[in-house]
């Protein structure tokens, strides 16, 4: 099982908390992996914010070849950071050669482009670099955007924190959103890919659990975008369904609930919104899940989201103080980060429950 | 002359003879009476009493069973003869040498004709060799049957894509801001669709009141088919019309009455279903032989009493495109576009070319795509068709399913399946592996008659629909024998079925996890058959 987190702060935060947070949850996941996003950038990216961030693993063929098809592509690079890596014996960890952190501008062609033309470019150029380098296996490209850095990586995830100097916090890397999973896609096969949070178009999700209606999901969105593929992790579904329903078919957020898990008709019958209800659920059967999953996201404005299956077989709590916001897989993680908070203001959300978290840290729960 | 008469029709020719003994005999005359077909008579014979060769003989006369051989009158093993026996001194036993469909033919030069389903299983059942594989266990729970809550409906209707349902974002609450095709959920079992005619008025009453029991009083919201045949006008202008899916065919039987109540009708009918074709006989009309059009059968569908053949085709439609555009629309206009208009045609390699053409129409008026298979059961058709004609169910369901997956586009008219399910006793094993293949829902129509009694099977026991003189009152407009049929007994039957077939499919769902129906979860099934596993793409085990 995975064991997922979301931190929301109003200070940056290094990401060694992300490390903290999962480490007590580790008897529920199997230390396979670790892999985290940082959103709303502090440190050497402040200044970089509306620029976009290449986040990357590869070899160095595979990096020289990313580099090239950004170069003609017309961006051009403006900040590049690589984490000291420590290599030390006995590690479990299974490194690539080269991490790329490479903040770039836009082509020139893209100057008076608006928000949704670049967020276009960005999305094509991300797909395009995957393809290019999924070809002779040379590198994995996880995040192409503004303001987001995101590293994954098969191993423990005490030793990949080693590796990559995580344990030691420093004002160089931090942000005010950190995701984080522990865990690699174990029921599977262990691929770098597979490892939440997933990224796109600025969506960023994680799920816990089994997405049993995974093959329906699955075959339904490979044809309803481009963006959706891979498919490597069955929780992948989730960010293309947010996706779908917030930014294709420009839906409110509550829709995104309504979709993986509609009501009972029993319930949808007493309502006022039935009709709506009913179309919903029959054109988007496909993308309803079924099984237990509690799903985290952040949205492209920074918000915060959880929601669990409609029969809250799989855990989330959400605990807070006055300064940050924590959601996550088990609560003993956000007892290590926040062990003087108002234990009463925890939430634990419910099957029928949306809760949001805003860019001033007001906790929304919207009911279905 | 021949001193032996081979070329006559004779008892061994027979599919079925009459073991009789006459020492439990009592002469009731209860099995002469009991048999609809005449296929067993009282005679007297002479016999030679018991004594020595030398003595002068003497005789007796005694009154036995004997066997009826004549083409019109002969033994289809239906058994009732047995069932009425206080002796069990008589029953029909099958007949390894049959040469009956032989001689038949050779002595009328006609083509032999008959009801039930193809006897001849060459096929094997495809839905046998698969297992629902994907068990829930610990990767995610599998759910309890009894207490979980479950989601046993379907769309049945024309459903548009998201993007398409014109969706305005209305102050944070999405609004519908056009018209849409009609679209109901219903269960994922439809009865159907036999004809009052093909099936007696009694059958076809019990068939109803089982179907308004499972709505009005278990909240079950199945729907019944009825066949090409009209429906009681009594029932048209009911409010129990909106659980019926009203059939047209190419004879149109029963239209005209339908059209002459709109103007009275409280309900709107749960939907309308073009037939186009029959799995059991496909590319041939129905037929009811005359002998089964009693007067309130002419009456509801506006005929004579002679051999109703629908054609093989609608009149006047001549492509896919020309039948949307006359056939669907006018039967979407006839009710305002407010029922579903679905249609049935019987599986053939040419499925999928019909379904793609649906999926595109522009004016998304299909509401649901019946594919009917070659074990599908029908009133009367000629041997050879039934035999020899049509396509198996499981594959072309899941082509048509993945023919949808390829242009995105499933579940936008859905797909349900039939022929032959239940055949095994087991509606709901046959309806979950048809959905997890990609069916939003099934149909059956001959298991219903097993459940009212019917005992023909698709070993050539009985099969005599076409005679008009089943034994079980069920295909019969004969007033005799139709009271044999109770009718509350048998729509407690059917209920009792549905009772059962609703907690199997939970009994199946559960075990994989799933609330909702599986619609197109390949996934949960696997098949010790490689063939299988490579054509319907799931995983082969073994």
């Amino acid at each position: 099982m995975c064991r997922i987190g979301a931190i929301k702060s109003k200070k940056y935060l290094h990401p060694s908390v992300s490390l903290k947070l999962m480490r007590s949850q580790q008897k529920g996941h199997d230390n396979s992996g670790f892999a985290f996003v940082m959103q709303d950038l502090g440190g050497i990216f402040e200044d970089y914010k509306d620029l976009p961030t290449l986040s990357m693993a590869a070899t160095v063929e595979g990096t020289r070849r990313a580099e090239d098809i950004l170069h003609d592509l017309g961006f051009t690079r403006v900040l590049q950071w690589t984490p000291d890596v420590h290599n030390e014996k006995g590690l479990k960890i299974e490194p690539m050669p080269n991490y790329i952190f490479e903040t770039f501008k836009y082509p020139k062609s893209h100057k008076y482009a608006t928000k949704e033309e670049k967020e276009e470019l960005l999305v094509e150029t991300s797909l395009l670099l995957r393809k290019e380098l999924e070809k002779d296996n040379i590198g994995y490209v996880y995040s192409f955007w503004p303001d987001v850095l995101t590293l994954k990586e098969i191993g423990c995830p005490k030793d990949i924190g080693t590796y990559f100097g995580l344990w030691e916090e420093n004002d160089d890397l931090c942000a005010k959103v950190i995701t984080a999973q522990c865990r690699q896609n174990t029921n599977y096969d262990i691929v770098r890919y597979a490892a939440h949070p997933f990224f796109l178009d600025g969506y960023t999700v994680l799920a816990n659990g089994e997405n049993t209606f995974y093959e329906k999901n699955k075959l339904f969105q490979q044809k309803l975008h481009k963006g959706y593929i891979g498919f490597e992790s069955d929780s992948q579904c989730f960010l293309y369904t947010l996706h779908y329903i917030h930014k294709i078919l420009k839906w409110p957020l509550e829709y995104f609930k309504h979709t993986i898990t509609p009501l009972p008709f029993e319930e949808i019958e007493r309502r006022q919104d039935k009709d709506v209800l009913l179309r919903i659920k029959a054109s988007l059967g496909h993308l309803e899940i079924n099984g237990p999953n509690s799903i985290l996201a952040v949205m492209p404005d920074g918000k915060l989201l959880c929601v669990c299956d409609s029969k809250k077989l799989r855990p989330i709590v959400v605990g807070r103080d006055e300064n940050m916001v924590i959601m996550t897989s088990e609560v003993t993680g956000v007892n290590d980060l926040m062990p003087r908070r108002n234990i009463s203001q925890d939430i634990y959300p419910h099957e029928r429950e949306m809760v949001i978290v805003d860019n001033d840290l007001t906790v929304r729960r919207w009911q279905q | 002359m021949a001193a032996v008469g081979v070329n006559e029709l004779h008892k061994d020719d027979l599919p079925w003879v009459i073991e009789y003994d006459e020492t439990k005999c009592i002469r009731c005359g209860k099995c002469t009476a009991a048999c609809s077909f005449g296929a067993i008579k009282p005679v007297v014979e002479e016999r030679r009493k018991s004594g020595s060769i030398a003595q002068k003989p003497s005789f007796e006369k005694i009154v036995v069973i004997e066997q009826c051989v004549s083409h019109s009158n002969y033994c289809r093993g239906c058994g009732m003869c047995s069932y009425v026996c206080p002796n069990g001194a008589i029953k029909p036993v099958r007949n390894k040498d049959d040469r009956y469909s032989i001689r038949y033919r050779a002595d009328k030069g006609e083509s032999l004709k008959k009801g039930g389903r193809s006897n001849l299983n060459t096929e094997g059942r495809t839905l046998d060799k698969i297992k629902i594989g994907r068990i829930s266990q610990m990767t995610d729970p599998s759910l309890d049957a009894t207490r979980h809550t479950f989601e046993l409906r379907t769309p049945f209707g024309r459903v548009l894509s998201a993007d398409k349902l014109g969706l305005e974002n209305s102050n944070g609450k999405l609004d519908l801001t056009s018209s849409l095709p009609p679209n109901r959920w219903i269960y994922p079992v439809i009865m159907g669709d036999m004809s009052i005619g093909a099936v007696s008025w009694r059958m076809w009453e019990a068939m109803a009141i089982a179907t308004a029991y499972l709505n009005e009083v278990l909240g079950i919201p199945i729907r019944m088919c009825t066949g090409e045949g009209g429906i009681p006008v009594r029932l048209l202008k009911s409010k129990y019309v909106k659980y019926m899916i009203l059939q047209i065919a190419s004879g149109h039987f029963g239209w005209n009455r339908i059209i002459q109540a709109m103007p009275d009708m409280v309900e709107d009918p749960a939907g309308i279903l073009i037939k186009i074709g029959q799995g059991a006989k496909p590319g041939d009309g129905g037929l009811l032989m005359a002998n089964k059009v009693a007067k309130y059968v002419q009456e509801i569908r506006g005929v004579p009493k002679a051999d109703l053949l629908s054609p093989p085709t609608h009149q006047g439609l001549y492509s896919i495109e020309e039948s949307v555009q006359k056939m669907f629309l006018s039967m979407n206009a006839a009710f305002k576009f407010k029922v579903p208009v679905a249609i049935k045609v019987a599986a053939s390699v040419t499925s999928v070319a019909v379904y793609n053409n649906l999926l595109r129409d522009p004016y998304n008026i299909v509401g649901g795509f019946f594919l009917d298979g070659l074990a599908g059961g029908t009133g009367a058709a000629h041997e050879i068709s039934l035999n020899h004609t049509g396509h198996p169910i499981t594959s072309k369901l899941r082509d048509c399913y993945l023919a949808a997956v390829h242009q995105g586009r499933q579940g936008e008219i859905p797909l349900f399946a039939g022929g032959g399910l239940g055949q095994t006793g087991s509606l709901a094993a046959d309806a979950f592996k048809l959905i997890c293949l990609g069916a939003n829902g099934v149909f059956t129509g001959r298991l219903l008659l097993q459940i009212a009694g019917c005992i023909g099977n698709d070993l050539e026991k009985c099969n005599a629909c076409n005679t008009g003189l089943c034994p079980a009152g069920i295909a019969t407009q004969d007033m005799c024998l139709t009271k044999r049929l109770d009718i509350d007994k048998v729509a407690q039957n059917l209920v009792n079925y549905f009772v059962a077939t609703d907690l199997e499919l939970k009994k199946l769902m559960a075990p994989v996890g799933n609330s909702a129906l599986p619609i197109g979860r390949s996934d949960a099934l696997v098949t010790v058959d490689k063939h299988v596993a490579q054509r319907l793409d799931i995983q082969y085990v073994c």
